[in-house]
C-alpha cells in the first residue's frame, strides 16, 4: 500500500480556463483533477494541454496533490496529453474509460517510457483508473491489481449510467452494486475508493446525503465540480470528537500493551488490538488534517518499534 | 508641499483653506466650541409650507458662493439634488458649494452646472462621473472627501458652514416632523441629514408625502425645521433601497469569507455582548452569514449590529443574536421595515456612529468591521476612493470612521482584480492609515498587521495561511506581474480629508 495520503475531496478543474487554473493554489481541497477531457471542447484540445502545462511549471509552492484527466488513450488525444503534460510533474493521471485492466497496463508502460526519458524515478506518476461503465465495474478487480502506480479506484455514476441505459437518481439506489464492487476491488488491494461526483451546485443537502452515504459505504473520498462542496463533504468526513477521544485513548492503551510486551490490551472492557490500533490511526490522521489534533500520529505508534 | 506621517505630498492650502497634514489617528484635540446658528421663532399660526423648491430657495436666502446640503440616503435613486441645482442654477445663483453626505453616479447630471459655475466646488466626496472628470482634468472644482464621521465633525465644528439644507423627508407633516419610515420614497434611517438638520443655517424639508400632523416617531422634529415643500417625486424607489443582497456563490468569494469569519473566531472577541459592522456587498454578507451559524452553536448573544443595515442584520436581531441595531443608514426593504416597527433597531445620527470630536461615537464599541479596499499596500494603508487608473471614483464612507474604532479591522478583498493584484508597494491614494487596520483577507492568505501578533499566533496554530503582507504581494505578483506605475501631473484635483480634519492625501490629475 502506498504513502497513507489523505483524499477527501478531488476537485475538477477545466484545463481550458485559466481564471479557474490560477485559483487551483487557494481551495484547500486535498486533490485537484485538472480536466482535459469532457470540459474541454474539440477544438481547445491542443491550447488547453500547454495551457495546463505552464501552468503547473510556475505553480511551484505545490500545496495538494495535482492530477490530470487525459483523454482515453483510444483517442487522437490521448498519448499527446501525456507528451505535453508529464514534463511539468503532475503527481498522476486520471484515466477515464479505464474498462479493462490491459488499458491501465498500457498507460502504465508509457508512464514508465515517460520516466525513463524525463529522469524522474520509476513509479513517480500515479494512476486513478476511473471505473464508469458496466465493463468497469465487472473488471474492478483486475483493474485495481493491474499496476502497482494504482493509489484508488473512482467511481464515475455519470458514464456508468449512461452504459447502463439507466437515469441517475437523488437517492442512488441503482448505484448501490456498482459502489460496492468497485469498494470491494479496493479493499481487497490496500487502496482507496473515490466516489463519484454529485452535479448539482446548488443542492449542498443532497450533496451531504450522498456523500454521508459513501462515507457508510467505505468511501474516503468524493470528486468534486465545483470549490462549494468542498465543506460539506470535509464536514461529512471529518470524524466525530468523540471518535477523535477515543482513538486518542486506544493509542494511549497500545503504547501501554507494548512497554508491557504485549499487542493486546483491554480498553474499557474491550479488546484493542492491531485492527482497532489501525482505526484509530485513521481517524486520527483524519483529525489532524482537520485541525483537531495538534501533531500527526506516527508509524512507531501504530505498528510498534521495529 | 509637506509631507504628512505616510509620506503623502500635501499641498499647504486648498479651496482657499490651509491644510493639516495627517500625524497619526487618535492625537488630534480639537478646541473651541460647537458651531452656533441665529435663533429662531415661529408664532402660533405661522405656515412653513411653502408651494414649490425655488419658492423655498427663494425664502432660505441662497445667495452666490453659499453652501448648500442634500442627504445620500436616497443613494442612486436621489432627484432632489440635480433638481434643486437645476433651479438655482434657474434662478441665476453662482458659485454654489455642495455639501451633501455623498453625491452619486446619478447626480452625473449636475456635471454641466459645474462647467458653467453655479456649482463650485464639493465639501463631499463624489461616486462616479464627477471625480472621474475631475481627474482627467475636464472639471475645474475643489473636491475635498470625508469620511461620514468627519462630515459630522465638520459641520459640528463649523469648518464647513452648510448655509441651506434641504432635507428630503419620505414622510413630513406641514410643521416639519420627518422620518423616512414610509411614504413611496422611503429610505429608513435619515442618519446624515440629522447633523444638517441641527447645524444648518436654514433647514428646509422636501417630501412628496405630506402627512397630518404630526408624524410619529419623529426623526428630526419640527423645532430644527424652517420650511416644507412637497414635490411630485423625491427619488426612484427602485433604486433607493436594493432588492436584498445575495451572499456571494463565487468560490473565491466565498474563501475569503471563510478565512473572516475564522479570524473573527480566533480573535476571542465572538463571545457575549460581541458588536460587528459588515457592509452589503456578497463577501460581506457571506461572512456575516458564517458568524451568524458561529453564534447560534457558540449560544452567543451580541450585543449590537452597526452601520448601513442589510435583512441579513435584521434576522440576527430578530433571532436574538444582537440586543440591538445602531442603524445610520439601511442598504434595504426589509432595514427600512424593521426599523419602523422594532424599538430595538435604532436610528442615529453621522455624529453619534463617527464622529471623533464628540464624547465617543457608536464606532468607539465596535469589537470587529469588515471593509473592503480597492487597493492595500505593505504597510496596510488601504485606498478606497481611487481606482487603478487612478480616476477618484469612490467615496470613503464610514471606512476610515469604523477602523479606527473597531478592535478588529477585516479588509476583505479578492486578491485580483480586473487582472490586477490586490497588495501594492504603495497605494495610489491613502483613504485609511495602515495603524488601524488588522487583518487583510485574500483568497491566497492572511496577512496580520504586527499591531495583533497574539491574533497572528493563534491563527498559525490554526493552521490557517497566515503569511507576511509583502510574500503575499509576491505570491499575487507571480500570477499578474507587477503593473506599472500611473502617471500624474501635480495638479491636485481632490483632497482626502482623514476623520480628524488632517489631510491624509491629495488626488492628483492623471495624465493621459
Amino acid at each position: 500500500m502506498a504513502d497513507y495520503k489523505l483524499r477527501r475531496s478531488l476537485l475538477y478543474v477545466p484545463g481550458n480556463m485559466p481564471s479557474m487554473l490560477q485559483n487551483i493554489p487557494i481551495f484547500n481541497c486535498d486533490s485537484v483533477i485538472i480536466d482535459l477531457e469532457d470540459a474541454v471542447p474539440l477544438s481547445e484540445k491542443d491550447a488547453a494541454r500547454h495551457l495546463v502545462k505552464r501552468f503547473l511549471m510556475q505553480y511551484t509552492d505545490r500545496n495538494k496533490e495535482l492530477l490530470v484527466r487525459i483523454n482515453p488513450l483510444d483517442t487522437r488525444w490521448g498519448y499527446e496529453d501525456l507528451k505535453v503534460v508529464l514534463p511539468a510533474m503532475p503527481d498522476g493521471i486520471r484515466l477515464p474509460k479505464a474498462d479493462t485492466p490491459e488499458i491501465v497496463e498500457r498507460l502504465d508502460t508509457l508512464l514508465t517510457e515517460f520516466e525513463e526519458e524525463l529522469e524522474v524515478e520509476i513509479g513517480r506518476f500515479g494512476i486513478l483508473p476511473s471505473l464508469e461503465s458496466a465493463l468497469g465495474v465487472i473488471n474492478a478487480v483486475g483493474i485495481a491489481r493491474s499496476s502497482q502506480r494504482i493509489f484508488a479506484l473512482a467511481f464515475g455514476a455519470e458514464d456508468y449510467t449512461a452504459s447502463m441505459e439507466i437515469e441517475r437518481s437523488r437517492g442512488g439506489e441503482e448505484l448501490f452494486n456498482a459502489r460496492t464492487r468497485v469498494l470491494w476491488a479496493a479493499k481487497a488491494n490496500g487502496i482507496q475508493a473515490l466516489d463519484t461526483i454529485f452535479a448539482d451546485v446548488g443542492d449542498m443537502e443532497g450533496l451531504r446525503a450522498e456523500t454521508e452515504l459513501a462515507k457508510r459505504l467505505g468511501y474516503t473520498g468524493k470528486c468534486l465540480v465545483n470549490p462549494r462542496q468542498i465543506e460539506v463533504v470535509h464536514e461529512v468526513f471529518a470524524p466525530k470528537q468523540h471518535e477523535v477521544d477515543y482513538a486518542l485513548q486506544v493509542i494511549e492503551a497500545i503504547k501501554r500493551a507494548r512497554q508491557l510486551g504485549t499487542g493486546v490490551i483491554s480498553l474499557g472492557g474491550k479488546m484493542v488490538d492491531a485492527p482497532v490500533v489501525k482505526r484509530a490511526a485513521r481517524v486520527l490522521r483524519t483529525a489532524y488534517a482537520h485541525g483537531m489534533v495538534d501533531t500527526l500520529i506516527d508509524e512507531e505508534a501504530i505498528h510498534g518499534a521495529q | 508641499m509637506a509631507l504628512n506621517s505616510l509620506g503623502r505630498e500635501i499641498p499647504e492650502s486648498y479651496a482657499g483653506r490651509k491644510l493639516v497634514p495627517y500625524g497619526d489617528p487618535y492625537s488630534i484635540t480639537p478646541s473651541g466650541k460647537v458651531a452656533a446658528r441665529r435663533l429662531r421663532r415661529v408664532n402660533p399660526g405661522a405656515s412653513k409650507l411653502l408651494s414649490s423648491l425655488r419658492e423655498a430657495i427663494e425664502a432660505s436666502g441662497l445667495k452666490d458662493g453659499m453652501t448648500i446640503a442634500t442627504h445620500h440616503s436616497l443613494r442612486n435613486g436621489d432627484f432632489l439634488l440635480n433638481r434643486l441645482v437645476a433651479e438655482i442654477a434657474g434662478m441665476g445663483i453662482r458659485g454654489i458649494w455642495i455639501a451633501s453626505s455623498s453625491v452619486h453616479p446619478v447626480h452625473a447630471e449636475i456635471i454641466p452646472h459645474i462647467k458653467s459655475g453655479v456649482i463650485a466646488g464639493f465639501h463631499c466626496g463624489v461616486n462616479g462621473l464627477i471625480g472621474e472628470m475631475a481627474s482627467r482634468g475636464e472639471l475645474s472644482c475643489p473636491i475635498v472627501v470625508r469620511t461620514h464621521g468627519g462630515r459630522a465633525r465638520a459641520i459640528m465644528e463649523g469648518s464647513v458652514q452648510v448655509d441651506v439644507a434641504f432635507i428630503a423627508a419620505p414622510c413630513c407633516d406641514e410643521y416639519g416632523n420627518m422620518n423616512g419610515y414610509s411614504g413611496p420614497s422611503a429610505c429608513g434611517s435619515l442618519g446624515y441629514a440629522q447633523t444638517d438638520a441641527l447645524h444648518a443655517a436654514c433647514v428646509v424639508a422636501v417630501t412628496d408625502n405630506l402627512v397630518p400632523f404630526p408624524v410619529v416617531p419623529v426623526s428630526i422634529p419640527q423645532t430644527l425645521v424652517d420650511y416644507v415643500v412637497t414635490v411630485d417625486r423625491l427619488g426612484d424607489p427602485a433604486k433607493i433601497v436594493s432588492t436584498t443582497t445575495r451572499i456571494t456563490t463565487d468560490p473565491v468569494g466565498l474563501q475569503i469569507a471563510s478565512f473572516a469569519s475564522q479570524v473573527i473566531e480566533a480573535s476571542g472577541l465572538l463571545k457575549d455582548g460581541f458588536s460587528f459592522q459588515t457592509g452589503s456587498g456578497g463577501i460581506s454578507l457571506a461572512v456575516s452569514d458564517k458568524v451568524r451559524g458561529a453564534m447560534h452553536r457558540g449560544n452567543i448573544k451580541g450585543s449590537f449590529g452597526c452601520g448601513g443595515i442589510t435583512g441579513y442584520f435584521v434576522e440576527m436581531l430578530e433571532e436574538g443574536l444582537f440586543g440591538a441595531l445602531m442603524d445610520v443608514q439601511c442598504f434595504d426593504q426589509e432595514a427600512v421595515k424593521s426599523i419602523a416597527r422594532n424599538r430595538a433597531h435604532q436610528e442615529i445620527g453621522a455624529d453619534m456612529y463617527a464622529n471623533p470630536f464628540n464624547a465617543g461615537a457608536v464606532v468607539n464599541r465596535l469589537d470587529c468591521v469588515i471593509l473592503g479596499a480597492t487597493e492595500v499596500d505593505t504597510s496596510f494603508n488601504v485606498n478606497v476612493n481611487t481606482e487603478s487608473n487612478g480616476y477618484l471614483l469612490h467615496n470613503t464612507g464610514g471606512h476610515s470612521d469604523t477602523a479606527a474604532g473597531a478592535k478588529l479591522s477585516i479588509i476583505v478583498a479578492p486578491s485580483i482584480r480586473g487582472r490586477l493584484p490586490i497588495v501594492r508597494d504603495r497605494v495610489t491614494t491613502v483613504t485609511t492609515p495602515g495603524e488601524t487596520i488588522g487583518v487583510v483577507v485574500t483568497e491566497r492568505g492572511i496577512a496580520v498587521n504586527d499591531r495583533h501578533p497574539e491574533l497572528k499566533e493563534e491563527l498559525i496554530r490554526r493552521k490557517l495561511p497566515v503569511k507576511e503582507i509583502g510574500e503575499l504581494q509576491r505570491e499575487i505578483c507571480r500570477v499578474t506581474g507587477t503593473p506599472r506605475p500611473l502617471q500624474f501631473e501635480d495638479q491636485v484635483v481632490a483632497v482626502i480629508e482623514y476623520r480628524d480634519g488632517s489631510i491624509i492625501d491629495a488626488v492628483r490629475r492623471v495624465k493621459e
